[in-house]
């Protein structure tokens, strides 16, 4: 079966840093400023789709025995 | 030896009804295959009824040599018979989960409700106990092992779709994880098949320490310790608390972790399937590949006689305690009295495996790919831990809930927690949480969409789940039930039934019979140059 690999890119701030053969990128870098905002997206994205009503929702989730 | 050997997956999903408090989960499952079976009939005619065919289920055999009695038996141990709905069930399905006044608004023509069903695919979707679970067609190694698990979750999400779409049905959410954290657990087997000649103490003895450790590649994270989770705190495993016994019969009370059901839907002299009970689903692709992969090498060191001679003081023991230390630090116990962590018994397991690949010149492509990848996997972890992020499940969900906490100040009981964990595992893109973290190319993958899609339909070229699944699609009006070992058919004009055995799980290829259905004859020429060919 045919297969096709992907690995995670890394963010085009990030390439741009490699390809200027910048040294590792210092906390206030644009790197890690790209990172943080990374990061800061997808922390938005889940509080936006997690469940708001979490105590109620994870104490409905009841299963019987399985295997 | 190499990663080849025919193997196979199933997941249980957790299911749920959020707007149906206390609805009955078996109904809800059945909801679930009845609902797949429509998306089906609406696009391949009478394709999906298919029944499932019980004649060689035997699940009270047991490999150590001995069968155990019925009358001593779990009643959910008998799964050989058909699970047929108790009116009390459906009486509850008109009222408490008020499902309307069927099960499914789409049952077939006769009225029955679908509780099981096989799949153009090769696959098999029924009800087991209270959970919908696909249980995959067999491939031959583990990397086609991980497209058809992938293939299975694209199989639940349809369903759930079809509910979701279907008026006066409650919306049906489901789960792939292992466990409600209230006290139960439900599987994500594996099936390998093994020669009989190899002896089921080796088996055992060689696999025990490698499940207590395994967990660090492929273990799903869990928040919550102990079989009810009310110990705060995060876990490496979702099954790792579930596990009473080194080895035994049951898979629903004293799990074991090394089950010895002695069931091989193949010719039972030449053959053994190992079934294996104690893996975590994985939503991760590449955890599944390590999962199965890692697995099926050791396996081969066993039947080689050359796995690593390592023994677990208490192995029940040693898998909470590694799987209660995401740090990797913890050390267990071995009988010996040496200590060693997870992380030195799995190289142990992959320094074995690599010497003998190269000593017996297996050098293929997959076992080349599975052995880099279980020695980056444990580098890694050694170094440093989060680094694993893109390809080992528990350290993703961990790291985006250390994130969510920094950010928000939160300990480990918090409800959110809790939440996050169980949404982790829903299987819709657009509400799980392995699958946002995934969207933004944050885990890495083996396949694309299409080929997952296209294993939703096309079954594996190269085992006997190519002649079952071609045969649905080629005679769908003419086959009768199918099962891991036998498709059995009704031709017109002739008396009874034609049952075709497949005993041999590496026969029925592409290779084999592909001309045959090729040839579009009538099923009754197409039937008699089976037996003739065979």
């Amino acid at each position: 079966m045919a297969q096709e690999q992907q690995r995670p890119q890394p963010s085009t701030q990030d390439q741009e840093a490699d390809d200027a053969g910048a040294p590792a990128p210092a906390p206030a870098s644009p790197a890690a400023q790209a990172q943080t905002q990374d990061v800061d997206d997808l922390l938005e994205d889940i509080d936006g789709v997690l469940e708001q009503n979490a105590e109620e929702f994870v104490r409905g989730f009841v299963q019987k025995g399985g295997q | 030896m190499s990663v080849r050997r025919v193997i196979g997956l199933e997941t249980e999903f957790g299911v749920l009804a959020p707007s149906q408090p206390g609805a009955n989960s078996t109904i809800l499952s059945a909801q679930v295959i009845n609902a797949y079976a429509a998306t089906v009939r609406s696009g391949y005619g009478h394709l999906a009824g298919t029944r499932w065919d019980y004649a060689d289920e035997a699940p009270l055999a047991d490999a150590r040599g001995w069968n155990m009695s019925r009358a001593v038996a779990d009643a959910s141990q008998l799964t050989d018979t058909p699970r047929e709905l108790t009116a009390e069930e459906i009486a509850l399905a008109g009222g408490e989960a008020r499902a309307g006044q069927t099960l499914y608004s789409e049952e077939d023509a006769d009225g029955h409700v679908l509780m099981n069903m096989v799949l153009g695919n090769g696959a098999r979707l029924y009800v087991d106990h209270a959970h919908p679970e696909y249980s995959s067609p067999e491939t031959t190694g583990p990397h086609d092992a991980v497209l058809y698990d992938q293939a299975g979750d694209q199989v639940a999400l349809a369903a759930q779709r079809r509910i979701a779409e279907s008026p006066g049905f409650a919306e049906v959410l489901l789960y792939k994880n292992n466990t409600d954290n209230k006290g139960v657990s439900y599987g994500a087997h594996e099936n390998y098949l093994m020669p009989r000649a190899t002896s089921f103490d080796d088996i055992a003895a060689g696999l025990l320490p490698f499940f207590a450790t395994r967990q660090v590649l492929c273990g799903s994270g869990r928040v919550g310790l102990g079989m009810t989770g009310r110990t705060a705190g995060y876990q490496i495993s979702q099954r790792a608390d579930f596990f009473e016994a080194e080895v035994g019969l049951e898979t629903t009370i004293r799990r074991p972790l090394v089950n010895t059901r002695d069931e091989p839907h193949a010719t039972w002299e030449k053959y053994r399937r190992l079934h294996v009970i104690a893996g975590d689903a994985n939503l991760g692709q590449v955890a599944t590949l390590l999962r199965v992969g890692t697995t099926a090498l050791v396996l081969s060191l066993i039947e080689a006689g050359t796995a690593p001679q390592l023994e677990l003081r208490d192995a029940v023991a040693a898998v909470q305690q590694i799987s209660h230390d995401p740090t990797l630090r913890t050390a267990v116990d071995l009988a010996d009295g040496r200590r060693m962590t997870a992380l030195d018994l799995q190289q142990a397991y992959l320094d074995a495996a690599r010497e003998h690949c190269t000593r017996t010149g297996a050098e293929d492509p997959a076992t080349t790919d599975v052995l880099t990848r279980w020695q980056d996997t444990l580098d890694t972890l050694a170094r440093d831990v989060s680094s694993a992020k893109t390809t080992v499940d528990w350290v993703a969900k961990l790291d985006l809930m250390d994130r969510y906490r920094d950010r928000d100040g939160l300990a480990w009981d918090d409800h959110r927690l809790a939440m996050m964990d169980l949404q982790w595992a829903d299987i819709r893109p657009e509400k799980g949480l392995y699958h946002r973290v995934a969207s933004r190319g944050l885990m890495e993958t083996l396949f694309t969409a299409e080929q997952i899609q296209s294993a939703v339909v096309h079954p594996p070229e190269d085992t006997r789940a190519y002649f079952r699944g071609r045969c649905l699609g080629a005679y769908p009006d003419d086959v009768l039930g199918a099962s891991w070992d036998a498709v059995t058919f009704s031709i017109p004009g002739r008396p009874g039934t034609q049952r075709i055995a497949t005993p041999e799980p590496l026969r029925g290829t592409r290779e084999m019979v592909g001309r045959l259905f090729d040839a579009g004859l009538d099923v009754g020429a197409f039937v008699d140059e089976l037996r003739r060919g065979s």
